[in-house]
C-alpha cells in the first residue's frame, strides 16, 4: 500500500492501468511492479516448471518472478519484468504461464509432483523410445513449460540500430557514475552516460542518505544540472548495455518506447520501440552496481518474500510499504539500512532474524540475533515464517519477508571477453579482476565498493586515471562526502532443513537439485548448470548463479573460487531479435541496385529477377502471351532473326590505367593481353591460386597503358578484389591503377543480323564495311552523345554492346527499342539472354562453380605457357587434368521425357540411379526455339569423349528422369560464321 | 532526330524536408577520380595547382577552389568534384570519368550526424570529423563516401544504381530521428 | 571488433573483408608440395597470426593484420603492399 507524502512519486498525477482485466490506479513515475505492490497486488505470475505462485522480488531488471505479458497481437509482448515496465496511462498487463488465471491455475499440479520432477527430470524420463521425442514428449514439454508466449504474428514495431563513439563510456548513473562523468566532463573529455533506469541516480534514488550535506537526491539533481550544460557529455536514460566486445565496443539496448502506449508512441508512426547501439569507446568506467542475492531456505518462493534493497526501493522512492506487518532476515548489515527506514516510515515490523550472532543491535526494532528463517507459511500470499533459534522453532505472523544474503558486485561486462571474476573473502562476493576488458574499470558497488563514499571516491579516482591516459588535465575538485559505513557479513547460503529451498526462482530450481546434481557427479559448475537449468532462464541466474555455486562448493567440499562461476555471456538484459535486425525488414534486407532501364522495362510490364543485389528484367511480356515460355522463345527469336536489345550494364567493368596495366591483365588471366591491338578485344579467363576458375570475360584495350576489363555480374566485386590484391600485396611495384565504372555506364548488348542497320540508325558516323570485325572496339558518337562500342556477341549473332554515360541510359535503351521494334525485333531479358548462351555453350558462373578448371571447360588451350598467371602452377597439378574428371558437355533429351533441368544428375542408363554411380550433373538448361526442344549444358565424367554417348538424367526434386544424348556444347553456329558476320 | 535526355541518379526521387532535416540531390556536375602514378604525387599537385587552382586532397580530407573542389576517395585516390579535369592531369595520374556513376547527396541540418550515426558505423562527431574531412565507409552495406561540407551538413555518395536504397535508407532514419522529437 | 586501418584510422569490421593467413607467394617455379602448402596447408595457432584484410568499404587498402587469435587482440597493422607477400619476382 502506499504511504501519504512518501517517496519521489508523491504528488505526482494519477493513472490508470488494468492487470489480469482489473482496472487500477497508479501514479507517473511508477513501475508497473511498484504500481501493482501499492495495489496489494502480490501474486503477480506463476513459475516455470512448478506453477507456483509469485510475486515480486526484486525492483530492477534481474526480476525473475514477476514477468508479465503487454499488449496482445502483432503487439503483444511477453516476459516484460514488471520491475523495470514503466506505468504510463492506458498499460495493459498480464500475468503468464498460467491458465485459467493466476488465481487458479491448473498446471499448480505439477507442484504437487514435485518429488518427480527434480534436476535431470526430463533427461531421465524421456530417455526412450527415441521415435516417441518428436511425436510426444517435446510437444508435451513444450506446451507445460514455458514464460510468456509470442503472439505468432509479424511484430509491426519499428527498431533502428545506430553508433556511437566517446572517449569515456559510463555504465550507470549511481553515486560512482555520475562522479565519474562529472569528473571527465569536466576535464572536457567526451562523456556518454548510460542508465538502465527510467531516471538517473542509481541507488541514490532509493536511500535516505546525505552527500555533502544535502539529501542524496539534491546532489544527484545538482550533477545532472551540471552534466546536461556540458556539450561534451550525453546522457542516455533507459539505455542497458548488453554486451563488452571488443576493442572498446559495446551493445547497448535504448527502449524508446516503451513508456508509451503503442498508439501514442507512433508520432506519424515513425518512433522506434527500440533502438540498438553500437559504441566504440576508448574507455569505460563500469558502475553497474550490484545485485543482491537470495538466501536459500524452505518456501521462501512464496508472494511477499522480498529483497531488501528493493523494498527500500519500493519504500523509498516510490512510497510503497510492501506489507503491514514486516520481519526481515539477514546475514549483513545492509538489510539493517531497510529496517531503519521501515521503521521511520512507520511500518510496522515485527522482527529482524539475523544469523550472526554478532549482529548490530537497534534501538528501533527487535533483533534475532543467530537465528534463521527456516520455513514460511501461505498460498498465494505470505502468511508467516519460521524462526530457528537457541530457543527452538517458533512461528511468526507476516504478510513480508525482507531477506538479504549479501550483494554480488555486477561483474557481468567485465566477464563477456572470457576473464574470470575474483573472489573476495571479506565480501563473500566475486568482483570484477582488473584489466578484465582492456580499457574497462570497475568502480562503486561494482567493483565490491559498497558504501557511498566508496563509490564517490572510486569513480573519480578511475575518471582521473582515464584524463591521464587522453591527456587531459582533471579539474581540482574536492570529492564530496558521503556515508562511509562498513560493509559487514558473515556467510549464510541456504538455511539447512528439509523441504524445498529456492535459489533459481525464475527455472525453480532448488537447493535440494544442486544437491543432486552433485551426487550424481555433475560436479563441475558448468554441468551443474545444465543439468540442473540453473541460471538458464532470462535473468541469466543474476539472482541465484552466487548461492548456487556456494551450495555446489559446500555439496563438493571445495572452495568457492575453487569450484568457480559458469561463463558469463552477453547479453546482460534479454534484447529484441527485432532490435539487433533493425532495418532489415521489408526494403532494408539488403540494398537494390536499379538499372538505368528498370522503369521503361517497369512500363513493358517486365518481370524482375534478383541477380545479387541488381533487378534484371526476366522477359518482357506482350499481349496475348500467356507463359514466360512464350516471352522468351519470342525474345531468342528477335535475335536470331532480327535484333534484340539488352541491358547487359551488370557486367562488372573495370577501367586499368598505368605503365603496367598490360602486365598486370597478363598476370591475372591465363592468356596473354600485353598482345593485343589497340582498338581490340578479347576473350579471357581467370583462375584462383588453386588452379580452378575464377572469372571470365573480355577486357577491351582502350590505349597503350588504358584497357576496359568486363567480369561476370556475380564475380564483380571478388574480381576488383583481387586485382587490388595482386597489384597491392603481390607486386606492389607495379604502377597500374583500377577504378570500377560499372556503374558509370549504361551498356547494352543489341544483338541479331539487323543489329548493325539499328545502330547505324543512331550512330553519328555510320559502321561501314570491315571497319568494326568482329572484336573491335572504340569510341562512337551517338546522337552527339560520347560512347564507346564493342562487338562482341554473348549470342552468337552478329551483336555489339554500345555504352553511354549512365545519365543517358534510360533514353538510350527507350531509343534502342523502339527502334529495334521498327526493325522486327524488341528488347530481350535475361531467360531469351540464357538460352541464346547455352546454343552457344558460353558459359556462365552456373557453370563456373568453383569446382571446375579450364580443362573441364574445354579451354585448356587458353593456358598460356609463355608467361606466368596466377593458379598457373596448380593449374597443371595431376588432379586437375585426370581424364577423369567431369568436362562440360551439351545435353539433348531422346527419352519419352522431354524436360530437363539443371541440378539433375546423370548415370549411364544400365546402372542404378546411386550415388557412387553418378557420371555428373547438368548446370544450365533452356528451351531452344530454333530446335524445337530442350538443351542443356552439364559436366560428365570424361565428357568430350563420349559425344553421341547416351546418358539417364535424374532429377529426383523435380521428378524428372529421361534419357539424353550427349552432344558437342555449341549448339548453334558451331563455326562461329553468325557472329562474324 | 530525336535527342537522349540525361537523367541524374536520383531522378524522380523528391528532395525531403522532415523534422528540420533536408535531404536532396546535388546539382549534377562532373565527377573524375584522380589516381596518381607512381611517384607522381607532386607533380598532380602542381599540375592540380596550376589548372584548377586546388590541390590533392590528404588522407581525409578535401581542398577546395571557387569552381572545383577535390575530396579524398580512397587509398591514392582522389574525387575531382566540378570542372572537366585539364588534360594536363593525364600524364600523372588515371583519370576516370565518374560523373554519372555516382549518386550525390546533401543531408543538412541540425541532426544529420545523428542521422547518420543510424547508417554508418564510423565517428562523425565534429571532433573527429571537422568541416571539409571526407571517409570512404558503408551506409547499410553500401559503399559510400561521406563528405562533411558544413557542421550539419554531409555530401554522400553512393553508386548510382544504389540512389534509391540510400534515399529510403536515410528517409527512414530521418522520420525515426524526427518522430523522437 | 575494431581494425586501426594505416590509412582510415579506427574503423569497425563490418568495413572489412577477410582473406585469411597472409603467406608469402612461392616462386612460380616452386615445386607443388610448395604451392600445395600455399594454397591449402594453414597453420591454426591459438595466438598470433597474420592475417589478410581488405578494407573494401573504405580506402581499398589490403591490410595484413597481426591477431590473437586467443584474446582477438590486434597486435599489428599494416599495408599489406609493405609486407613482402609476393616473394621473390
Amino acid at each position: 500500500m502506499r504511504i501519504a507524502g512518501k517517496g519521489l512519486t508523491a504528488g505526482a498525477k494519477t493513472v490508470s492501468f488494468s492487470f489480469n482485466g482489473r482496472q487500477l490506479m497508479g501514479l507517473e513515475g511508477d513501475t508497473l511492479a511498484s504500481a501493482l505492490l501499492a495495489n496489494d497486488i502480490h501474486l503477480v505470475g506463476r513459475s516455470f516448471k512448478y506453477h507456483r505462485p509469485r510475486g515480486v522480488l526484486t525492483a530492477g531488471s534481474e526480476e525473475p518472478n514477476a514477468l508479465v505479458t503487454l499488449g496482445s497481437g502483432a503487439l503483444q509482448d511477453p516476459n516484460v519484468r514488471a520491475t523495470t515496465q514503466e506505468l504510463f496511462d492506458g498499460l495493459q498487463a498480464r500475468s503468464q504461464n498460467c491458465w485459467p488465471s493466476v488465481e487458479h491455475d491448473v498446471m499448480a499440479v505439477n507442484n504437487l509432483a514435485a518429488p518427480f520432477f527434480g534436476a535431470g527430470f526430463y533427461y531421465k524420463t524421456f530417455m526412450w523410445p527415441a521415435a516417441m521425442w518428436e511425436k510426444l514428449y517435446e510437444p508435451m514439454i513444450r506446451r507445460a513449460a514455458g514464460l510468456g508466449a509470442l503472439s505468432g504474428e509479424a511484430d509491426t514495431d519499428l527498431y533502428e540500430k545506430a553508433y556511437a563513439f566517446c572517449d569515456v563510456l559510463v555504465v550507470g548513473s549511481g553515486p560512482a557514475g555520475l562522479m565519474a562523468a562529472l569528473t571527465a566532463g569536466r576535464a572536457g573529455a567526451d562523456v556518454l552516460l548510460l542508465e538502465e533506469d527510467s531516471r538517473m541516480g542509481g541507488r541514490l534514488l532509493v536511500e535516505q542518505e546525505e552527500i555533502d550535506g544535502m539529501p542524496a537526491l539534491d546532489w544527484v539533481d545538482a550533477a545532472l544540472s551540471e552534466l546536461e550544460a556540458m556539450e561534451n557529455v550525453r546522457l542516455m536514460c533507459r539505455t542497458s548495455v548488453s554486451g563488452a566486445y571488443d576493442q572498446g565496443t559495446y551493445g547497448a539496448l535504448e527502449r524508446v518506447g516503451h513508456h508509451e502506449l503503442r498508439q501514442h508512441s507512433l508520432k506519424g508512426s515513425h518512433r522506434p520501440r527500440e533502438c540498438f547501439w553500437r559504441i566504440a569507446a576508448k574507455h569505460c568506467v563500469l558502475a553497474a552496481g550490484a545485485i543482491e542475492r537470495p538466501i536459500g531456505f524452505r518456501n521462501n518462493d512464496r508472494p511477499g518474500v522480498m529483497m531488501a534493497g528493493a523494498v527500500r526501493a519500493y519504500l523509498n522512492r516510490w512510497g510503497v510499504a510492501p506489507g503491514e506487518r514486516v520481519t526481515l532476515f539477514t546475514n549483513n548489515d545492509d538489510a539493517h539500512r531497510t529496517a531503519r527506514d521501515l521503521v521511520e516510515a512507520g511500518v510496522h515490523l515485527a522482527a529482524v532474524i539475523d544469523s550472526r550472532h554478532d549482529a548490530p543491535d537497534s534501538d528501533l526494532y527487535t533483533v534475532i540475533k543467530g537465528a534463521q528463517v527456516c520455513d514460511t507459511g501461505g498460498g498465494k500470499r505470505l502468511e508467516s515464517i519460521t524462526v530457528r533459534s537457541v530457543r527452538g522453532e517458533e512461528k511468526i505472523q507476516t504478510d513480508c519477508l525482507v531477506m538479504s544474503g549479501g550483494w554480488n558486485p555486477s561483474v557481468h561486462l567485465t566477464c563477456h571477453l572470457n576473464a574470470r571474476p575474483s573472489w573476495r573473502r571479506d565480501l563473500l562476493a566475486f568482483v570484477p579482476t582488473p584489466e578484465a576488458v582492456p580499457g574497462m574499470r570497475a568502480v562503486g558497488a561494482c567493483n565490491g565498493s559498497f558504501s557511498t563514499q566508496g563509490a564517490l571516491q572510486e569513480g573519480a579516482a578511475a575518471a582521473s586515471a582515464i584524463l591521464q591516459e587522453l591527456e587531459l588535465q582533471a579539474k581540482d575538485c574536492a570529492l564530496p562526502v558521503a556515508d562511509d559505513s562498513p560493509y559487514r557479513i558473515a556467510p549464510l547460503w541456504a538455511v539447512p532443513g528439509k523441504g524445498r529451498a529456492w535459489l533459481d526462482f525464475q527455472n525453480d530450481v532448488t537447493v535440494k537439485d544442486v544437491t543432486q546434481a552433485a551426487t550424481e557427479n555433475f560436479r563441475s559448475v558448468e554441468h551443474m548448470k545444465r543439468y540442473t537449468t540453473q541460471g538458464m532462464a532470462t535473468d541469466q541466474g543474476k539472482n541465484s548463479n552466487v548461492a548456487a555455486l556456494a551450495v555446489l562448493a559446500d555439496v563438493t567440499g571445495r572452495s568457492i573460487p575453487e569450484t568457480g562461476t559458469t561463463t558469463f555471456r552477453p547479453p546482460f538484459v534479454p534484447v529484441a531479435l527485432g532490435a539487433l535486425g533493425a532495418g532489415a525488414a521489408d526494403q532494408g534486407f539488403k540494398p537494390q541496385r536499379y538499372l538505368t532501364s528498370h522503369a521503361a522495362a517497369e512500363e513493358r510490364g517486365a518481370s524482375q529477377l534478383e541477380v545479387g543485389l541488381w533487378y534484371r528484367a526476366a522477359y518482357f511480356p506482350k499481349p496475348g502471351e500467356s507463359n514466360w515460355r512464350q516471352s522468351c522463345d519470342r525474345e531468342v527469336i528477335y535475335v536470331r532473326n532480327a535484333v534484340g536489345v539488352c541491358d547487359v550494364s551488370t557486367l562488372g567493368k573495370i577501367d586499368i590505367q598505368g605503365p603496367d596495366a598490360a602486365k598486370l591483365l597478363d598476370f591475372v588471366y591465363t592468356n596473354t593481353f600485353s598482345t593485343l591491338k589497340l582498338g581490340r578485344v578479347r576473350y579471357g579467363l581467370m583462375l584462383r591460386e588453386d588452379g580452378f576458375v575464377m572469372d571470365d570475360g573480355t577486357c577491351a584495350r582502350l590505349g597503350d597503358s588504358h584497357y576496359v576489363m568486363t567480369t561476370t555480374t556475380a564475380a564483380a566485386g571478388e574480381v576488383m578484389a583481387h586485382l587490388e590484391f595482386v597489384a597491392q600485396a603481390l607486386h606492389p611495384e607495379w604502377d597500374v591503377r583500377f577504378t570500377s565504372v560499372t556503374e558509370q555506364w549504361a551498356q547494352f548488348a543489341v544483338a541479331g543480323p539487323k543489329s548493325r542497320e539499328l545502330l547505324n540508325g543512331l550512330l553519328d558516323a555510320p559502321i561501314e564495311g570491315d571497319a568494326w570485325p568482329f572484336m573491335a572496339c572504340g569510341a562512337v558518337s551517338v546522337m552527339g552523345v560520347e560512347g564507346r562500342l564493342f562487338r562482341i556477341s554473348f549470342s552468337g549473332e552478329e551483336a555489339y554492346e554500345l555504352a553511354l554515360p549512365a545519365s543517358y541510359g534510360d533514353s538510350l535503351f527507350r531509343t534502342l527499342l523502339s527502334r529495334a521494334e521498327a526493325l522486327g525485333g524488341g528488347a530481350y531479358g535475361m531467360e531469351a539472354l540464357n538460352v541464346l548462351r547455352i546454343e552457344k555453350g558460353f558459359i556462365t558462373h552456373a557453370e563456373i562453380n568453383g569446382t571446375v578448371n579450364a580443362h573441364d571447360l574445354g579451354m585448356k588451350g587458353m593456358l598460356s605457357k609463355k608467361k606466368a598467371f596466377v593458379g598457373q602452377a596448380m593449374a597443371h597439378r595431376p588432379g586437375l587434368v585426370d581424364e577423369d574428371r567431369q568436362q562440360m558437355v551439351g545435353l539433348k533429351p531422346i527419352g519419352a521425357v522431354k524436360e530437363l533441368s539443371a541440378g539433375a544428375h546423370l548415370f549411364n542408363p544400365e546402372d542404378p540411379v546411386e550415388r557412387i554411380h553418378d557420371q555428373g550433373y547438368v548446370t544450365s538448361v533452356g528451351f531452344s526455339p530454333l530446335m524445337g526442344h530442350m538443351i542443356g549444358l552439364g559436366f560428365l565424367k570424361r565428357g568430350l569423349t563420349r559425344i553421341g554417348d547416351e546418358v539417364r538424367l535424374v532429377d529426383h526434386m523435380r521428378g524428372i528422369d529421361t534419357l539424353c544424348e550427349v552432344v558437342e556444347p555449341v549448339f548453334y553456329d558451331p563455326e562461329g560464321e553468325k557472329l562474324r558476320g | 532526330m530525336a535527342e537522349l535526355l540525361a537523367k541524374t541518379a536520383c531522378d524522380g526521387l523528391a528532395p525531403l524536408t522532415i523534422g528540420g532535416l533536408s535531404l536532396k540531390e546535388t546539382a549534377p556536375q562532373v565527377l573524375t577520380s584522380l589516381a596518381p602514378y607512381r611517384d607522381q604525387a607532386q607533380a598532380l599537385e602542381a599540375a592540380l595547382q596550376a589548372a584548377h587552382g586546388l590541390g590533392f586532397p590528404a588522407q581525409g580530407g578535401s581542398t577546395r577552389s571557387k569552381e572545383a573542389r577535390a575530396i579524398w576517395f580512397g587509398r591514392d585516390l582522389a574525387l575531382l568534384i566540378g570542372p572537366k579535369p585539364d588534360a594536363s592531369l593525364a600524364q600523372h595520374a588515371a583519370l576516370t570519368d565518374q560523373s554519372a556513376g555516382w549518386a550525390v547527396m546533401e543531408l543538412t541540418g541540425q541532426g544529420a550526424e545523428d542521422v547518420l550515426a543510424r547508417l554508418c558505423p564510423v565517428d562523425l562527431r565534429l571532433s573527429a570529423f571537422a568541416v571539409g574531412a571526407s571517409l570512404r565507409t558503408e551506409a547499410k552495406h553500401m559503399m559510400a563516401s561521406v563528405h562533411r561540407r558544413e557542421k550539419d551538413s554531409f555530401q554522400i555518395m553512393v553508386f548510382r544504381s544504389l540512389a534509391q536504397t540510400l534515399h529510403h535508407d536515410l528517409k527512414t532514419a530521418m522520420e525515426a530521428w524526427a518522430a523522437r522529437g | 571488433m575494431r581494425i586501426t586501418c594505416p590509412l582510415c584510422g579506427e574503423r569497425d569490421r563490418r568495413e572489412f573483408y577477410y582473406k585469411g593467413a597472409a603467406l608469402v607467394r612461392p616462386a612460380e617455379e616452386a615445386d607443388l608440395a610448395q604451392w600445395d602448402a600455399y594454397v591449402n596447408l594453414r597453420d591454426n595457432p591459438a595466438g598470433p597470426l597474420a592475417e589478410l584484410w581488405y578494407h573494401e568499404m573504405g580506402c581499398g587498402s589490403w591490410l595484413t593484420v597481426t591477431r590473437n587469435t586467443a584474446s582477438h587482440e590486434i597486435l599489428h597493422v599494416e599495408l599489406a603492399s609493405g609486407s613482402g607477400l609476393g616473394g621473390t619476382p
